[in-house]
């Protein structure tokens, strides 16, 4: 347990994975670490570079990757309604700013009233999920398929298929930069996420609880625990992290659009747990490597976007590099190549 | 009492002593012809036509292949969910080689086919041999097949192969059910050739899943997998030929969806995969495994078609209505289920 923040084993996995990445990008071009202070349109300091994009664009993932942990940790399947669920969150925050009027001079109501309401309907959306998974016993990725057609619909329909524009700059601070910090926002906003989430399983038992139910249901049953209440906990904690990373998307735009906005995020936020040497199959998980792996994945998409592979083709390479992790995690192949090291050290002995 | 229930007389009995298949095909046929006698009271005549019903026998036999595949893989315990995308990538496919290549129609059946096995040999290999989790080794299918559909090629197009286009506007008239249209004119009802192959498919395949070795295999492995392999069954080879069916039927599936349209596009059958996994469910397929008919498979899918119609004709013309009612019917399903296997497995426990 002491080794939460401590360097382990299963971090190395990530960190091996983005050292590769490093090491692909300074042979193919050395300016991929370049990093310039420079100025946006309004004047302000603003950094810039790939390395500040993999940070900033990083952020709603490593947001996500927080959520999909404790739910995979606890109920063993994965959420993969979270992309519809971003399109709600958006579609809800811009409804409450923008009131009826799509092209508003000025907010309707507080960004933080709207986020508030994001974050009650993103939970509200995640207990949906998790009733049915929890109390209904249905498989996570199934239950999940229901939001998953559904959501981007419900999203369109809340702001009756209209696109709001919201004009008031001080909306896009949340995605854009605050004026005079030179950092993007969504990475204080991420390491906020990540000290709360690191803070509540230090000091409460949800990480221990949420292991114990996806380890074992009916003998954590048997120790007292409720393991229905606690899969219905990390379906809604899933829900607040969905709002968090809805806010952060629709401000980079201040607008919306249903059918693309975190479009495939779901298979990203699934890759980043994998990544972070997580069991998909629930279970132990470790936090920081999860979160880590979200990085690495932004990482990839940056080095596939410079390689100027085309955006609806990057799931494809995305695909195949998941196939190749999950060969490589699976437990047959885990052991086929313990035994080839054994016989290769033997024989290096001899 | 106890007794009586467990001998027969009176609903609980039937209910406990129905066989699972059994007992979901009748709901779900049952819902069906209320849904169609529904339709007939508040839509008016239009659905006493015969030719309404060819219509949605027309527009869904690429449907109703690929969920009798995908019925098999979840009979045998595991899901796919990457037919939506290899339907799509069939369909770019052929196009491009009957138009940029000067193919001819038995070339690409061959495509179609090849494809289909391609995808169901590597997943089987991955899902039985490897023992990944069937959810994230078909979801990076999904992805692989759409991203790869962009590669082939980007733009939509329609095909203007002469021997296609005359094999695509093949009609094969039903004699006895045409209708008298407005001017008096008598017009023969007609179905397309894909109907033809789809009913082939669901023909054949209840045959197999009843009559032979196989058929028989996939419900001990889905039912449960441990007690199959004392048995004698070969669990991995028997997962295996379930993802290699699935995928085949997918290819096929994707050439009669072609023949449909007419036309490539990444955007292709996209959630055919959901629509595909709802038929299943709403005909009697129970997730867990085990349980499952093809017929019910066919009447899930015309359940779920019927229930579009009736919404678009209803005047609800926008598009977010269809993935809500989809979605909403799923849901009922997966609930009515869940509640009834559970209310069964008590009544058999007393």
């Amino acid at each position: 347990m002491k080794s939460k923040f401590v360097f382990n084993k299963q971090l190395l996995i990530p960190l091996a994975a983005i050292v590769a990445l490093a090491i692909f990008n300074l042979i193919m071009d050395p300016s991929f670490f370049k990093i310039t202070l420079g100025t946006n349109s309004a004047g302000h300091p603003v950094l810039s570079g790939y390395l500040i994009t993999i940070l900033d664009y990083g952020s709603e993932l490593a947001i996500l990757a927080i959520g999909m942990t404790l739910v995979t940790a606890a109920s063993g399947g994965q959420d993969i309604s979270v992309g519809a669920n971003i399109a709600i969150v958006g579609s809800v925050i811009l409804r409450v700013l923008c009131g009826t009027n799509s092209r508003p001079e000025t907010l309707q109501a507080p960004i933080i009233v709207a986020f508030l309401v994001a974050c009650v309907v993103a939970m509200l959306f995640g207990a949906f999920n998790g009733i049915l998974v929890a109390y209904f016993n249905i498989q996570p990725m199934v239950a999940t398929l229901i939001l998953f057609t559904a959501g981007r619909s419900i999203a369109a329909w809340i702001n009756n298929n209209e696109l709001p524009i919201i004009n008031e700059p001080s909306f896009g601070y949340f995605g854009g930069y605050i004026p005079g910090i030179a950092i993007p926002t969504p990475v204080f906003i991420t390491i906020i996420c990540v000290i709360v989430i690191m803070l509540v399983l230090k000091f409460t038992t949800l990480g221990l609880y949420t292991q114990s139910v996806g380890i074992n249901e009916k003998s954590s049953r048997l120790n007292g625990i409720n393991p229905q209440m606690i899969k219905f906990m990390t379906f809604v904690i899933l829900g607040l992290c969905v709002a968090v990373a809805g806010l952060i998307k629709v401000s980079r735009l201040s607008t919306i659009n249903y059918s693309v906005i975190a479009k495939d995020i779901e298979m990203d936020a699934i890759l980043a747990v994998a990544l972070g040497g997580n069991a998909l199959s629930g279970g132990k998980f470790n936090m920081a490597a999860s979160i880590l792996g979200a990085y690495v994945i932004q990482f990839l998409t940056t080095t596939l976007y410079k390689m100027q592979v085309n955006s609806e083709a990057l799931s494809a390479y995305k695909a195949v590099v998941v196939i190749i992790l999950v060969v490589l995690s699976a437990p047959i192949v885990r052991d086929k190549l313990k035994k080839f090291m054994e016989k290769f050290k033997k024989k290096e002995v001899a | 009492m106890d007794k009586k229930n467990k001998s027969g007389s009176g609903f609980a009995g039937w209910f406990a002593k129905t066989s699972d298949t059994n007992l979901l095909l009748t709901i779900t046929i049952t819902v069906f012809f209320l849904m169609y006698i529904g339709a007939i009271v508040f839509q008016g005549k239009g659905f006493l036509k015969a030719q309404t019903f060819f219509n949605i026998l027309n527009a869904n036999a690429a449907l109703i292949i690929t969920s009798v595949g995908l019925s098999i893989v979840m009979i045998c315990g595991g899901i796919d969910i990457s037919v939506g995308g290899v339907v799509a990538l069939v369909s770019m496919s052929c196009a491009v080689y009957l138009d940029f290549h000067d193919g001819n129609i038995f070339g690409a059946i061959m495509i179609a086919v090849g494809i289909g096995l391609a995808f169901g040999v590597v997943q089987g290999l991955l899902v039985a041999y490897l023992d990944i989790q069937p959810f994230i080794v078909t979801l990076a299918g999904m992805f692989f097949a759409r991203g790869m559909t962009t590669i082939v090629h980007t733009a939509p197009f329609n095909v203007k192969n002469e021997a296609f286009v005359e094999l695509k506007d093949t009609r094969v008239v039903v004699p006895g059910f045409g209708s008298v249209n407005r001017l008096g004119n008598y017009v023969n009802a007609y179905v397309e050739i894909g109907v033809l192959v789809a009913i082939l498919v669901v023909i054949v395949f209840f045959v197999v899943l009843r009559w032979t070795r196989l058929g028989r295999g996939f419900y001990a492995v889905g039912g449960n997998s441990q007690s199959a392999l004392m048995l004698g069954i070969n669990v991995r080879r028997t997962k295996f030929m379930s993802h290699l069916i699935c995928g085949l039927l997918a290819g096929i599936a994707g050439f009669v969806y072609f023949l449909h349209v007419g036309s490539g596009s990444a955007s292709h059958a996209s959630g055919m995969e959901m629509n595909a996994i709802a038929s299943s469910i709403i005909g009697g397929t129970l997730l867990t495994g085990g349980v499952g008919n093809v017929i019910g498979t066919l009447f899930g899918v015309l359940s779920l078609s019927t229930i579009q119609n009736i919404v678009s004709s209803a005047g609800l013309g926008q598009a977010w209505w269809t993935g809500i009612t989809i979605a909403g019917m799923l849901c009922l399903f997966l609930v009515i289920q869940s509640v009834v296997m559970v209310n069964k497995k008590k009544l058999l426990a007393k």
